[in-house]
């Protein structure tokens, strides 16, 4: 093993620095009509993106997105050494249906709403080890799909706890190899946090937890600390997850104020669009960095980002057992 | 921090449902929905039905009408206000029905529509059965 790589328990650095080629980003109209709306180039305004069922829209999502993605980077599918790509559907048949026509090697990977995270690290990883040239990483979900298989049929008339989050309809896709302008200097890999939450409806309160540790993992492996990043982005805590988490870290001595914000708040209007405690899906951080926080960063509005996606790794199998919901969180250190 | 504690922090960071609000759209919806019923029922007996007729062409009617909200996608929208107000009346067990129903259409009619279709209701169904053989074995030993 190369020690010059590793550092402390969870965190890699990567000496290479690999970067980010460019980006391709699909997002449902509820997303357009948000306040990252502009940012969003490609936008579906038909949420079956004229396809027959939900779930083969959400394999449309990740076709495009990684299309536009290739594109973008100026790359055909045959310089791209591996896709890692995962979403929220059982067996991950969102990301291998899309992308089964591109002809890639394809590394399908489940982390919940963390999969943009998991993928980036796993990307340059892949990059800076020398096993890869370009890597294609890519994360989506789709609102009516994850309604079907987590919660109730679309159109059954229920009503939403205020601490609940809406699934982003939404894929990211980020190119990773050598020669761009935005760097990813470190990845840390989170362990899996349970803190005992039960509720489906409050996936902010059973992920804040994992997010501190991961949080807490990065500053101590690398030395860094708060001052270090320009912005501290977490996945899809939401409104909830974020409070909790900002005051967990404050009481573990690394306050971030303004400088701490969450996709899933970024993604909505949350009172505009009644979308309470904010968005969620691996959809939310993965479009939410593709489309926003790394063109931003090549704009040099921000030259450090660490970017903490969150997932829960819950089942509706395993929330009707009465089983609390395990979380985890992957943090990726990206500068110009 | 210990489970038991953070579960307690965690609970009094996340917002409590509107108890008021939902209380007061219910009683109004719900009511609504019931006034309609009450309507179609003065309407089929002015048309001179029988009472029978009358209440099952009134649960009928109110069927009819629950589901073909939940179909034209105006059901679920009215619920998410109204809570309560649309899930007790006869019109929540339609829409819970319809809406599975239209969801699993896509895994086909019968592995998807016709075994999804009571999804939701099921439960209503296997427990409204047993209930009612509980019920009637009761009024055979006691009542009969």
């Amino acid at each position: 093993m190369n020690e010059t790589k590793r550092l402390g328990g969870q965190t890699v650095e990567f000496l290479s620095r690999p970067t980010i080629l460019g980006t391709g980003v699909v997002v449902g109209p509820k997303e357009a009509e948000g306040p990252l709306g502009p940012d969003f180039e490609c936008v579906e305004n038909d949420p079956m993106l004229g396809q027959e069922s939900w779930e083969k829209a959400e394999s449309m999502l990740f076709t495009k997105a990684v299309t536009e993605c290739l594109k973008k980077s100026a790359l055909s599918p045959s310089d791209v050494n591996f896709i890692v790509a995962g979403d929220l559907l059982n067996q991950c048949t969102a990301s291998s249906f899309g992308l089964r026509a591109l002809g890639v090697p394809y590394l399908g990977i489940y982390g919940a709403c963390s999969t943009m995270a998991e993928g980036l690290s796993i990307g340059a990883m892949l990059v800076d080890g020398g096993y890869a040239s370009r890597v294609i990483c890519a994360a989506g979900s789709h609102f009516c799909s994850a309604e079907k298989q987590y919660r109730f049929p679309l159109e059954y008339g229920g009503q939403r706890p205020p601490g609940a989050q809406w699934t982003v309809t939404g894929c990211g896709a980020a190119a990773v190899g050598q020669g761009g302008s935005v760097k990813i200097a470190y990845a840390t890999t989170g362990k899996i946090e349970d803190m005992g939450i039960k509720d489906a409806n409050n996936m902010g309160a059973a992920m804040a937890p994992a997010f501190v540790s991961t949080v807490k993992a990065h500053f101590e492996d690398t030395g860094r600390t708060p001052n270090d990043y320009d912005l501290i982005i977490s996945g899809d805590l939401g409104a909830v997850g974020r409070e909790i988490a900002a005051e967990l870290l404050d009481k573990e001595g690394y306050s971030f104020g303004e400088n701490y914000k969450d996709c899933g708040m970024m993604i909505f209007d949350s009172k505009k669009q009644d979308t309470h405690a904010g968005g969620s899906g691996c959809g939310c951080s993965a479009s939410v960095l593709c489309g926003h926080l790394l063109p931003q960063m090549e704009q040099k509005k921000i030259s450090r980002l660490l970017f903490v996606a969150t997932g829960a790794l819950l089942s509706p199998t395993t929330t009707l057992q009465g089983e609390s919901i395990p979380a985890i969180a992957h943090a990726v250190s990206l500068e110009i | 921090m210990q489970k038991t504690e953070y579960k307690q922090y965690a609970e009094k960071h996340t917002p409590d449902s509107p108890m008021g609000k939902n209380l007061t759209w219910a009683f109004l919806v719900g009511g609504a929905i019931c006034t309609v019923g009450q309507l179609l029922g003065d309407f089929f007996r002015s048309r001179g039905m029988e009472q029978d007729a009358v209440s099952a062409a009134v649960s009928i009617s109110l069927i009819f009408l629950s589901i073909l909200f939940t179909g034209l996608d105006l059901y679920d929208g009215l619920a998410k206000h109204a809570g309560a107000g649309t899930l007790v009346p006869i019109t929540g067990f339609a829409n819970a029905v319809a809406s599975p129903a239209m969801e699993f259409k896509t895994e086909g009619y019968i592995l998807g529509l016709g075994a999804k279709m009571f999804v939701v209701a099921g439960p209503v169904i296997t427990y409204g059965v047993v209930s009612s053989i509980l019920a009637g074995v009761i009024y055979y030993l006691f009542l009969m």
